[in-house]
């Protein structure tokens, strides 16, 4: 064949390009999203995590309230896979009270020479799965005995509280909070980034000098006051809704901000203007056209929103002006770490630090890939 | 250009007013105030107090008059430069203040400036030698300023300090010069403390900024001018640094107004746990004993000094930038 001839058999548009121009709009942002690896592993590691507030009461192993001041810092105690001759055996010694004469201290360190079997699916303290079925099987625990006697997977607090099991029940706390802050965030950024957009005119001007002067000055100071506000009489689950509404407040300026920057940039689309002629009411514009076409962007932006409204949890909760005991959440299990005599004494109480870092790098590596998602056509 | 400045001084202006009256609400809003938390903790020690007592307090601290009131008295107050009294100390809230309020400050603005010194080399940096390991370094870096909260990185950096170099890395000053007067001394030891507390609190204002400024600059490395410039046989040095780098930086420009709050934000939280001799540790003992009038200033001053800071930094840009001065960019 001669250079430059058309060969008649070569198809026009291969194959993958006709699967790209008929897709959907969903389908080229699922594979947009998939393309970004990071923000995939990412959505894995967010999923978890809600698996684990889901499951929080049936993951740990000690009733996460008990307290024993004779068991106050105990280090975190090692799984020995293999028993004494050397077979697979999961086990825990169990940990025995010494008093050391001179000082009357009791002081407990494990006993090699009585060990307890770890198993899974054991049974432990009653609670009720989802709040609803009652039941006392735990994912795992000790099957001869209490879980209380030997399994200390990450130490206890000054109290004698078993760390593993509060982290678990905190995961809950912390990550609610933010999805609830972030929901009334997107209400208040949606509604007034949409009137802005939307009307323009002095009705903008005016709710974007709201949003520039509150971005000019510093809002933790503010937050702190509003939180401090909170009376002390007032019960955990009012702190909890309280907390979530002044959360909210902090992360709806940067939603509003897209919001409106989408609006804007639609209402001069064709296809907008196509429906305005055609006599669309402004309602189904707003419903039918416009929404969908910015919802991926908006998605992107709240789960970019999300770790900003946990952080900011976790922070009111260690200055003591988030949530209180008995509450449990990553901020007040760091409350407990925040002198360096009690770091000196128990570091394994910095461990609360390592979910947080985890969910807030996932959570921005998920808004990015989602980020870049949202526009598949870019 | 005289109406962009009219423009943002009435801003500025706005927005201070705005905060006296946010400040004096929020401050406002816990149930009880200040003689209520006296009476009770008096009672807690031992000693009681009566109704007509405590109504005599009210009285005295004017706790007994309207909203509209409290704040119109408490703005008269602060027209004449005067702060009022501190429930807590019984001191003058200016002397109890003292100079925390300005080492609050020189910390802000110390974390302010290393921050653009550093973000700027670095974004280039990794921009420039993208995918090399000192950009995955930087990258990484970057990640742990993004994802770790101020008051964490604070915790954890004491922690690692006592553990490894037996050093307490808390508070801006040695004991010796704690209570001593201003000295060259004590300015030396003063610039010995700040570059942990400074580096804390700039990084992820570093990691923000170094991520925006890579992306901008590989955006415009990518751009024909960059390449005809090349082979027309620029220095490489010349080539970078003069055109893409400048235009990539924007948002270098267009962040530095909201840089500032955030810092100050940020060095109230980190200061608590440092134990800084800053306004933070005091803000919030404050809120926590509702010393109203003390923690309603430290919240003003912050946030006029913020807000006069940013304005500043505002001109200096406008000064700069001569698309701004044009009127082309808001």
């Amino acid at each position: 064949m001669s250079a430059g001839a058309i060969d008649a058999d070569a198809p026009l548009i291969t194959e993958a390009e006709t699967r790209v121009a008929v897709a959907t709009q969903r389908q080229l942002i699922w594979w947009r999203f998939k393309k970004h690896r990071l923000a995939v592993v990412s959505a894995a590691i967010v999923l978890a995590f809600y698996i684990v507030a889901a499951f929080a009461d049936f993951i740990s192993y000690s009733e996460p309230f008990d307290t024993l001041a004779a068991r106050s810092y105990i280090p975190p105690q090692p799984i020995h896979l293999f028993d004494a001759e050397g077979h697979f055996h999961p086990q825990v010694y169990a940990l025995k009270g010494k008093r050391d004469l001179r000082t009357f201290k009791l002081s407990y360190a494990p006993d090699p020479s009585d060990p307890r079997d770890l198993a899974l699916f054991a049974h432990g303290y009653p609670y009720r799965l989802f709040g609803l079925f009652p039941t006392y099987i735990h994912l795992f625990g000790v099957s001869n005995g209490n879980a209380t006697d030997a399994l200390y997977l990450f130490g206890t607090d000054q109290l004698g509280r078993d760390v593993f099991s509060r982290l678990v029940l905190a995961t809950r706390t912390s990550l609610t909070i933010g999805l609830v802050s972030v929901a009334l965030s997107l209400v208040l950024g949606v509604l007034l980034g949409g009137i802005s957009g939307l009307y323009g005119g002095w009705v903008d001007t005016v709710i974007q000098r709201v949003i520039e002067i509150l971005r000019s000055i510093p809002t933790i100071p503010l937050w702190m006051g509003l939180a401090a506000a909170i009376p002390t009489s007032w019960s955990p689950e009012q702190v909890y809704f309280a907390i979530t509404i002044i959360i909210s407040l902090i992360g709806w300026t940067e939603l509003a901000r897209v919001v409106r920057g989408r609006f804007l940039a639609l209402r001069e689309e064709d296809f907008i203007v196509a429906a305005e002629l055609a006599g669309a009411s402004r309602l189904r514009i707003i419903f039918k056209h416009m929404v969908p076409s910015f919802l991926s962007h908006i998605i992107a932006a709240t789960s970019l929103a999300l770790p900003a409204m946990i952080i900011s949890e976790t922070t009111l909760s260690f200055l003591g002006l988030g949530l209180r005991p008995p509450a449990i959440s990553w901020g007040v299990m760091l409350q407990d770490a925040q002198n360096l005599e009690t770091l000196g004494l128990a570091p394994w109480l910095l461990i609360a630090a390592v979910p947080v870092i985890i969910v807030i790098l996932a959570f921005n590596f998920l808004g990015d890939g989602l980020r870049d998602a949202a526009d598949p056509y870019g | 250009m005289l109406a962009y400045l009219i423009r943002r001084l009435l801003l500025a202006v706005i927005t201070v007013w705005a905060i006296t009256v946010v400040t004096f609400i929020i401050l406002q809003l816990p149930p009880g105030d200040f003689v209520d938390a006296y009476v009770a903790q008096a009672s807690a020690m031992g000693s009681a107090i009566s109704a007509a007592e405590a109504a005599a307090l009210r009285h005295a601290y004017g706790l007994d008059q309207s909203f509209l009131v409290q704040y119109m008295k408490w703005l008269n107050l602060i027209l004449h430069g005067e702060f009022g009294t501190s429930f807590e100390y019984s001191r003058p809230v200016a002397e109890v203040i003292g100079d925390r309020l300005w080492l609050t400050m020189v910390l802000s603005f110390a974390a302010i400036i290393v921050t653009w010194v550093l973000a700027l080399p670095i974004g280039i940096y990794s921009a420039v030698r993208q995918y090399s390991l000192g950009d995955y370094v930087f990258t990484f870096i970057g990640f742990i300023g993004l994802a770790v909260p101020s008051f964490l990185l604070a915790l954890i950096v004491m922690y690692l300090g006592l553990r490894w170099f037996n050093l307490n890395l808390g508070g801006l000053f040695s004991p010796d010069y704690q209570l001593a007067p201003w000295s060259w001394g004590k300015l030396l030891d003063l610039l010995k403390h700040l570059p942990v507390p400074m580096l804390i609190l700039a990084l992820p204002g570093i990691a923000q900024l170094v991520r925006i400024m890579r992306a901008n600059l590989l955006d415009e490395l990518r751009r024909p001018y960059v390449v005809t410039a090349r082979a027309r046989g620029l220095a490489e040095r010349r080539v970078i640094l003069k055109y893409p780098v400048r235009a990539a930086l924007n948002p270098f420009a267009s962040t530095i107004g909201y840089l500032l709050p955030y810092t100050v934000s940020g060095s109230i939280i980190i200061s608590v746990v440092l134990s800084l001799p800053t306004v933070g540790p005091l803000l919030l003992h404050s809120l926590i004993s509702q010393d109203m009038l003390l923690g309603s200033t430290i919240i003003l001053l912050l946030g006029v000094l913020t807000v006069l800071g940013t304005l500043l930094s505002d001109l200096l840009l406008m000064w700069i930038d001569p698309r701004i001065r044009a009127g082309q960019l808001r």
